[in-house]
């Protein structure tokens, strides 16, 4: 039976968009837990090898438990997003594999086994392995997890900032020149520092959150406290880490992914001496009118701050969205950014002459009339992804949220560290056990709060984007499967139903451990 | 002199190790497939899966490491395949999310669900991942429904390179029956390595007697199957590849003539047979013997790594197409760029090491056998 579709089901694009964020969103909520609880435990596993005391032990094996629990979840819904790149985004497999394949293939050599061999040693090595064994193995553990979000966090900064390749016409595909450049990238430096900060404070929280509910509860004090102060010292230093690398990043971003930026930031017409939004009255459902709207309603703003964090420079220019349509600004390489037409121009010039080219060759053209259109293809290669754009809508992310999704994450980002601030005040100036409730309360509140802030992030990242899933190459509708939007839409209710089902199961799994608290080996 | 087509060669030989690894590997999935007949109570269960509950993350491991290593080495095959067969591959991939999950819920409180509900999920996985994963790999000998044109990506109506030619995305290699000789015996093999792998690492007397019973009929199961496949292997066209001209043919016993042209190749695999054969006869004639798994998975190693190479070496197409003959995939038209796979091949040095440290690990964790008091009075699942 021949059923191919002849043309892209823009269902497929949405479902596999929808399910990819699905499975993305999943996953995103184990694999934080796992780096930051890999740091507290490591350092209470550390506190037992030094004292040889064994209350460290039964306080790390705690820890231990809990990480667990969650690190179960975190490879079970890890598995499926190294997959669905070729299940669902069949073409971007072929037309970048060659260099996105890589970073994905290293992190199952060099990181997946460090962290499936040593977390099995550490849960149940305990008496088979020496002290000091069982410390590395812990630490190693959290060391091939961190590794872990290293290259999938190349893999993706690659994704945001395509560098270190060149396309080959004989190919079809881009292919990398340079691994160092890829490997390396600034952006990528920046992205996994302000990624793996933020999913200390998630270890942190949550830390501080269950030795908050003990102390509340009055029950394994000794426990907690110590649990409670090493959780605030860790939330604190990766709460301001977490600025520093974020304001990094936003720079980063307002170099290679302007749109990104104008969206995050509402900012439809740009210019010199741009002010940072605080709030502002933006319809959550729709894309605003950007095209004839000056700036968003109710608007309050910071003073040229927004100029500051995109080019360090207190009167830098700051392209709007209306700007990056229109072009004629000087960019940040210096050159003058040309117009969504020009570029969507030059990009089916680059789309035809590959055909061209791929024609020619086939049927035996010269050497002359080849390199003729090879050298239009190299012209306009910058623009490859521009020749499948069709209007200036296509190329604007959804507003509302990368608007609301910065705001919650900066905003939740200053709480915690005030929040941290506040509890080490309690914990080195007063008696933390006996603090008053509400200080207990709101560390258990902050959990929900931090992980909501920590997938914002995710969202700004993500959903600024779009429409490319790799910037200026190639957008979503170039880059699907040919497939059933019918099939997609049935596996991504399958995994909703299935990641929620187990979601649910690792909760009650996970309060239960709690309430039964530590156990205390007789000595 | 490391030469393009030296790296393409040696790129196979990685990810065909990676998949034998991964065959022997499924000790972990033909175990828990017999979870409920090799433990007659909940202790003797619990005793199986702790013992394969320490060794699941390296199966899980290998299998997303062949996914990775095939997507850098091989990227059209990873759009082709898993893009094309999106329904074989997502059973295979439902099977694995449940399973990674059973072990560390099944026995917890609070677990609503209930121990049983996640040792039905350790069965699934252990039937439905040898069963379906075998199938993937038959279908290297017996083709696929797709169809590759790269040209498409300049179609702004239709930009997808690689095509599945049926609605069924996969499910279709169900329906040939040698698909699924192939995946049964798959699933039998992994009962073996199951039944020695529990034999040799969990001290109980009855676990072990009643696996010996289980190990002679799934052996009788498997030998039935591997035997009509290798003979059928032998004997079937295959799908061969003009190096000068990029044409796919179909060449005449094919097959048989890679093993014969590749005597290495044939002696991997002889080796491997008679391997597999020795540990199994000698674990069913010795009440004594349990280290069958070594030689066992040693054997399936060699075995599975034979039959790999004997799919993409020597001018084979090794993801063959039945919809179109030249769309099919050999190493040489689907593998990434010179300074990739050099980039690769210069971070495949590290594979020795990550070898050697899993080696330490697995001896200290198996020095002392599993057994009742172990997951009664220490850390178990």
């Amino acid at each position: 039976m021949q059923e191919i579709l002849s043309t892209i089901d823009t269902g497929t694009i949405e479902w596999s968009r929808a399910q990819f964020a699905l499975t993305a969103i999943y996953h995103w909520l184990f694999v934080p837990l796992t780096l930051g609880l890999a740091v507290i435990m490591g350092i209470m596993e550390t506190c037992y090898y030094r004292t040889k005391d064994v209350f460290w032990r039964d306080v790390a094996k705690f820890w231990q438990r809990l990480f667990g629990i969650n690190f179960a979840m975190g490879v079970a819904t890890g598995i499926i997003l190294e997959f669905e790149f070729g299940t669902n985004w069949s073409n971007y497999s072929w037309f970048v594999g060659d260099i996105f394949g890589a970073p994905l293939a290293i992190e199952g050599i060099v990181a997946f086994f460090m962290e499936s061999t040593f977390v099995a040693v550490m849960f149940f090595g305990w008496k088979k392995v020496s002290a000091g064994f069982h410390l590395a193995a812990t630490w190693l553990t959290g060391l091939g997890a961190t590794i872990s979000a290293w290259w999938i966090l190349v893999a993706n900064a690659w994704m945001q900032n395509p560098v270190g390749c060149e396309f080959n016409p004989d190919t079809m595909r881009n292919e990398m020149v340079s691994f160092a450049d890829v490997a390396l990238s600034p952006f990528a430096i920046d992205k996994f520092c302000h990624t793996v900060i933020s999913a200390w404070i998630i270890g942190a929280v949550f830390t501080v959150a269950v030795s908050g509910w003990y102390l509340m509860k009055r029950r394994e004090v000794p426990l907690a406290k110590v649990s409670l102060k090493i959780g605030a010292i860790v939330g604190i230093v990766a709460s301001i880490g977490a600025a520093l690398t974020g304001h990094h990043s936003a720079y980063s971003v307002a170099q290679v992914q302007p749109m990104k930026l104008a969206a995050m930031e509402a900012l439809y017409n740009g210019g010199t001496d741009q002010s940072l939004t605080g709030i502002a009255l933006i319809n959550p459902f729709e894309q605003p009118d950007y095209a004839n709207q000056e700036e968003p309603d109710l608007k309050i703003a910071a003073p040229y701050a927004l100029s500051f964090l995109a080019t360090n420079d207190l009167h830098g220019y700051v392209p709007g969205i209306n700007d990056i349509i229109k072009g004629g600004y000087i960019n940040a390489k210096g050159e003058v950014e040309l117009s969504l037409d020009e570029k969507i121009e030059r990009g089916k010039q680059a789309i035809t002459a590959l055909a061209s080219y791929r024609q020619a060759k086939k049927d035996g053209a010269d050497e002359t009339s080849l390199a003729s259109q090879l050298a239009i293809i190299k012209e306009n290669m910058p623009y490859f992804g521009y020749g499948y754009i069709k209007s200036a809508d296509q190329i604007v992310p959804f507003v509302p949220v990368n608007f609301y999704a910065f705001r919650v994450m900066v905003g939740m980002g200053c709480l915690l560290i005030l929040f941290f601030a506040v509890i080490l005040f309690f914990v080195y100036r007063k008696d933390i056990t006996r603090a008053p409730k509400w200080l207990y309360l709101s560390a258990i509140v902050m959990v929900p709060l931090s992980y909501i802030a920590s997938e914002s992030g995710w969202l700004v990242a993500e959903f600024g984007r779009q429409p490319w899933t790799i910037q200026d190459m190639l957008p979503t509708w170039v880059s699907v499967s040919n497939l059933q939007s019918s099939s997609v839409m049935i596996t991504f209710f399958i995994f909703l139903a299935l990641f929620t089902t187990l979601l649910v199961v690792e909760l009650s799994i996970l309060f239960k451990q709690i309430k039964k608290g530590p156990e205390y080996e007789q000595v | 002199m490391i030469t393009y087509e030296f790296l393409q060669q040696y790129w196979w030989f990685l990810v065909s190790l990676l998949g034998a690894l991964l065959v022997f590997l499924m000790f972990v999935q033909g175990a828990n497939s017999l979870v409920w007949s090799l433990g007659t109570n909940e202790t003797e269960r619990r005793l199986i899966v702790n013992s394969t509950g320490r060794k699941w993350e390296f199966t899980f491991t290998t299998l997303v490491t062949f996914g990775g290593a095939f997507f850098a080495s091989f990227p059209l095959f990873y759009s082709t395949s898993f893009g094309g067969a999106y329904w074989l591959w997502m059973l295979i991939l439902f099977s694995f999310v449940l399973q990674a999950v059973s072990y560390e819920f099944q026995n917890k409180l609070g677990n609503m669900l209930g121990a049983r509900t996640f040792q039905l999920m350790l069965i699934l996985n252990g039937i439905v991942g040898p069963l379906l994963l075998g199938g993937a790999v038959a279908t290297f000998f017996e083709g696929s429904n797709f169809l590759v044109e790269k040209n498409n990506i300049t179609d702004m109506a239709q930009p997808v390179i690689s095509q599945w030619a049926n609605a069924s995305h996969g499910l279709d290699a169900l329906l040939n029956p040698w698909v699924l000789v192939f995946g049964f015996a798959v699933f039998f093999l992994a009962r073996i390595l199951g039944i020695l792998y529990v034999m040799n690492n969990v001290n109980d007397e009855n676990i072990r007697s009643r696996a010996s019973v289980r190990l002679v009929g799934a052996t009788i199961c498997f030998l039935v199957l591997f035997v009509v496949y290798l003979v059928h292997l032998l004997l079937m066209d295959g799908y061969a590849w003009n190096p000068l001209t990029g044409d796919i043919m179909m060449e005449p016993n094919k097959y048989l003539h890679n093993f014969l042209e590749m005597w290495y190749v044939l002696v991997l695999l002889l080796i491997g047979v008679v391997l597999v054969l020795y540990g199994i006869v000698r674990t069913i004639l010795s009440k004594t013997y349990v280290a069958g798994i070594w030689h066992v998975g040693i054997g399936v190693v060699l075995t599975v790594l034979a039959l790999l190479l004997c799919a993409g070496w020597n001018h084979t197409a090794y993801y063959p197409s039945t919809a179109d003959l030249q769309s099919s995939l050999t190493i040489a038209n689907s593998c990434s760029s010179e300074f990739t796979l050099r980039t690769m091949a210069i971070v495949s040095l590290l594979i020795p090491f990550v070898l050697a440290y899993i080696i330490v690990a697995w001896r200290k964790i198996d020095k002392k056998k599993l057994d009742k008091d172990e997951i009664t009075n220490d850390e178990a699942y």
